[in-house]
């Protein structure tokens, strides 16, 4: 296990022991990742604890989404390594799943539910394998998990908001992936889906699964996670959320944004909603 | 005439450009189809009249060789050329400069468009009388259509068509969610360039019986029509397969009922003809039922506000809901309600209480989606769901409608 506080960060690759990159899950190096050419993302380290749940924590703009993106070839990093299970990421594909932060979908897409599901499936159904029962048992179940499976046959347009949220983690569910990465699942949607879905994510945990979530609620995340990771472009904390969610990080990584009487509160209890 | 024209009775060249033109309204349907649902179908106008240079100097080329002009495998290996050329520059221009694509598109559609009607006038002033019908390629011209052009037709949509069952699962996701595909180590880039090469593929195929002005029409006009009877894109896709086919061959053989009749423009008439028809009537999308549907509705809310009212007590102005209330027995002439209004206005009111209950209970997420305020409840919870609600909310058991 790795723990580590980037406090004195900036320094890439070389420090961090081969070792941690062999058996972590999901491990970056020295990524920079630029829209033009300001960098967003700005040489960072990052190594997953298996079997844990992290959360990837920063302001708006701070680089979390697309740290993730870059690190799963969706958009292209200037420079840096990823490795999956101690492996190249492209080798791994079939043990990741990604639920993206607000689907770049076209919702008139005629598509219902349990074929957005389905899509899950599509690497273990090949080019040309044919769908049948069994596939759509194994994605109604999926809905199922994430109290969906009364939507199955409705086209994906007609849901709301975070009821398309849930569709997109049983589709993710469906991949049967040993890595889950998930940007912002909790967004817009409300506490009994919110806790609908955290209750499935625990579950693959003790499943031996590993799971990564972008978040933005500071309250919750000494509740929901093991780790944290927080980031402003650069890494700015890394490690169990007792030694690397304080207030010194936090402030580090927001900066003038989180007020420090905010900060003083949520060290001691954990009370207040999110935090922009 | 047509009887026969449609049963392939209609001689050698009717014959041959009718199974031409099915095969390529069936690939073109198809391949349209996935270009649609991406929301690049403008894409395919750029293709077509990147062809027209390619065309010309195909001509030239085989001509200076001293070959026949006219060889269509070489025309259209030089329209694929120039339409390819055309789609690169497509590419670069939107990847490398500010302008957005649809820009992108009318300037690469208008510039080679402009230089393949250059080629076409140099060619005509050069060699009087053998530059023989490049025009046809416009409009398309299935007058002389010889067995070899019909296999160069069929050969190049079958080979689309096998490769769209290869590639119809990441296609599929690519247009669906394209972020969501890259992640899964898909390469959207190189999807989208297959794509183009089918739309590439079927345009030159379709040169000849359509021509490069009209066969956007033969690539859209299936898909959107068959989006109208389907939620599901791989009923899409075939219903846009037999769209396409059936509207090529009846428009083939609508052409060969009558002399000078051109062929691609009926064809794309009759695709229109199918479109139309769903457009109106189409279940669910088409036009007719949202507007019966429409409606249908306006006479639930009056009818269920009218009943609230009535268990309510309320005075009821809107001369439809009284109107309403009266055609359905609920409510005398005189404004009294009747028995039968009675009870249906009280059980409306206690619909209202349970709906109010299930709303607020989460398990009941399904259910509480469909609340709109005028369903019966029974046609949404079973017997047992609805007594256990009304024990919630206590009062009389029953309440007979
Ligand atoms: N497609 C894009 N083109 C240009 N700039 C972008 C693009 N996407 C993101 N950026 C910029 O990159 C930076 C990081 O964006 P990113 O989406 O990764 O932030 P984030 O941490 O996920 O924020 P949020 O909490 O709002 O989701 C921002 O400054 C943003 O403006
Ligand atoms: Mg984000």
């Amino acid at each position: 296990m790795t723990l580590e506080l980037a406090r004195d960060n900036g320094m890439p690759t070389a420090t961090n022991g081969t070792a941690a990159l062999e058996q972590s899950p999901f491990a970056i190096r020295g990524l920079t990742v630029s829209y033009g050419e300001k960098p967003a993302v700005f040489s960072v380290d990052m190594t997953v604890e298996a079997g844990k749940m992290t959360a990837i924590i920063g302001p708006n703009g701070a680089g979390k989404s697309t740290l993730l993106k870059a690190a799963l070839g969706v958009v292209p990093p200037v420079s840096g390594r990823v490795q999956v299970f101690g492996k190249p990421l492209d080798t791994q594909r079939a043990r990741i799943a990604y639920v993206p932060q607000r689907a770049s979908v076209d919702w008139d897409f005629p598509t219902r539910v349990i074929d957005v599901v389905i899509m899950g499936l599509y690497r273990e159904l090949g080019l040309l394998g044919r769908i049948t029962g069994r596939h759509k048992a194994a994605a109604r179940d999926c809905l199922e998990r994430v109290g969906m499976a009364d939507f199955a046959d409705r086209q994906i347009g007609q849901l709301s908001g975070g009821q398309q949220q849930r569709v997109f983690l049983a589709r993710a569910l469906a991949q049967g992936a040993d890595l889950y990465l998930l940007d912002e699942p909790f967004a817009g949607v409300d506490a009994a889906t919110e806790k609908a879905i955290i209750a499935v994510l625990k579950q693959l945990r003790a499943e031996g699964k590993t799971v990564v979530v972008v978040h933005h609620d500071l309250a919750t995340v000494t509740d929901y996670f093991d780790n944290v990771f927080l980031i402003n472009t650069r890494k700015v904390a890394e490690g169990p959320v007792s030694e690397a969610f304080t207030a010194d990080t936090l402030q580090a990584a927001y900066g003038g944004r989180l007020a420090t009487a905010q900060v003083d509160q949520l060290g001691v209890a954990p009370v207040m909603g999110g935090v922009y | 005439m047509l009887f026969d024209a449609l049963l392939l009775q209609l001689g050698y060249n009717a014959t041959l450009v009718a199974i031409g033109a099915t095969l390529l309204g069936v690939s073109a349907g198809i391949t349209g189809t996935f270009l649609f649902l991406r929301k690049r179908a403008l894409v395919s106008d750029a293709v077509s009249h990147a062809t027209l240079p390619g065309v010309g100097i195909a001509f030239l080329v085989m001509v200076a060789l001293g070959g026949d002009g006219r060889n269509l495998a070489g025309l259209l290996l030089g329209s694929a050329i120039s339409a390819g050329i055309g789609l690169w520059c497509l590419n670069w221009l939107t990847r490398n400069t500010r302008l957005a694509e649809d820009a992108a598109i009318g300037a690469v559609l208008s510039v080679f468009f402009g230089f393949g009607i250059v080629i076409l006038t140099v060619i005509q002033t050069l060699g009087v009388g053998r530059q023989a019908g490049l025009e046809g390629f416009l409009l398309g011209s299935t007058a002389g259509m010889l067995w070899n052009d019909a296999l160069v037709i069929a050969g190049g949509g079958a080979a689309a068509l096998l490769l769209i069952v290869l590639m119809r699962r990441p296609m599929t996701m690519v247009a669906f969610d394209p972020e969501y595909a890259a992640a899964r180590g898909i390469s959207v880039s190189r999807i989208d360039m297959a794509m183009m090469g089918l739309v590439m593929a079927v345009t030159v195929v379709g040169l000849k019986i359509v021509g490069l002005i009209l066969i956007v029409a033969l690539l859209i006009i299936p898909a959107v029509t068959a989006r109208f009877w389907t939620e599901r894109s791989d009923l899409v896709v075939l219903l846009a397969g037999v769209a396409g086919g059936v509207a090529a061959y009846v428009g083939a053989a609508l052409s060969a009922s009558a002399p000078n009749l051109p062929t691609g423009p009926i064809i794309v008439l009759v695709s229109f003809a199918l479109f139309a028809l769903s457009l109106l009537f189409a279940p669910n999308r088409g036009v007719l039922a949202a507007v019966l549907r429409h409606i249908r509705f306006q006479r639930q809310v009056h009818l269920r506000q009218g009943l609230l009212a009535v268990a309510q007590e309320q005075l009821i102005y809107e001369p439809l809901t009284l109107r309403l209330l009266r055609r359905h027995g609920l409510l005398r002439a005189d404004g009294v309600p009747t028995e039968k209004g009675r009870a249906r206005a009280a059980k409306a009111l206690r619909d209202e209480h349970r709906w109010a209950l299930v709303r607020s209970d989460q398990s009941h997420e399904a259910a509480a989606a469909m609340y709109d305020g005028l369903r019966d409840i029974e046609t949404v919870l079973t017997a047992d769901q609805i007594r256990e609600i009304d024990n919630l909310i206590g009062g009389p058991k029953e309440v007979s409608a």
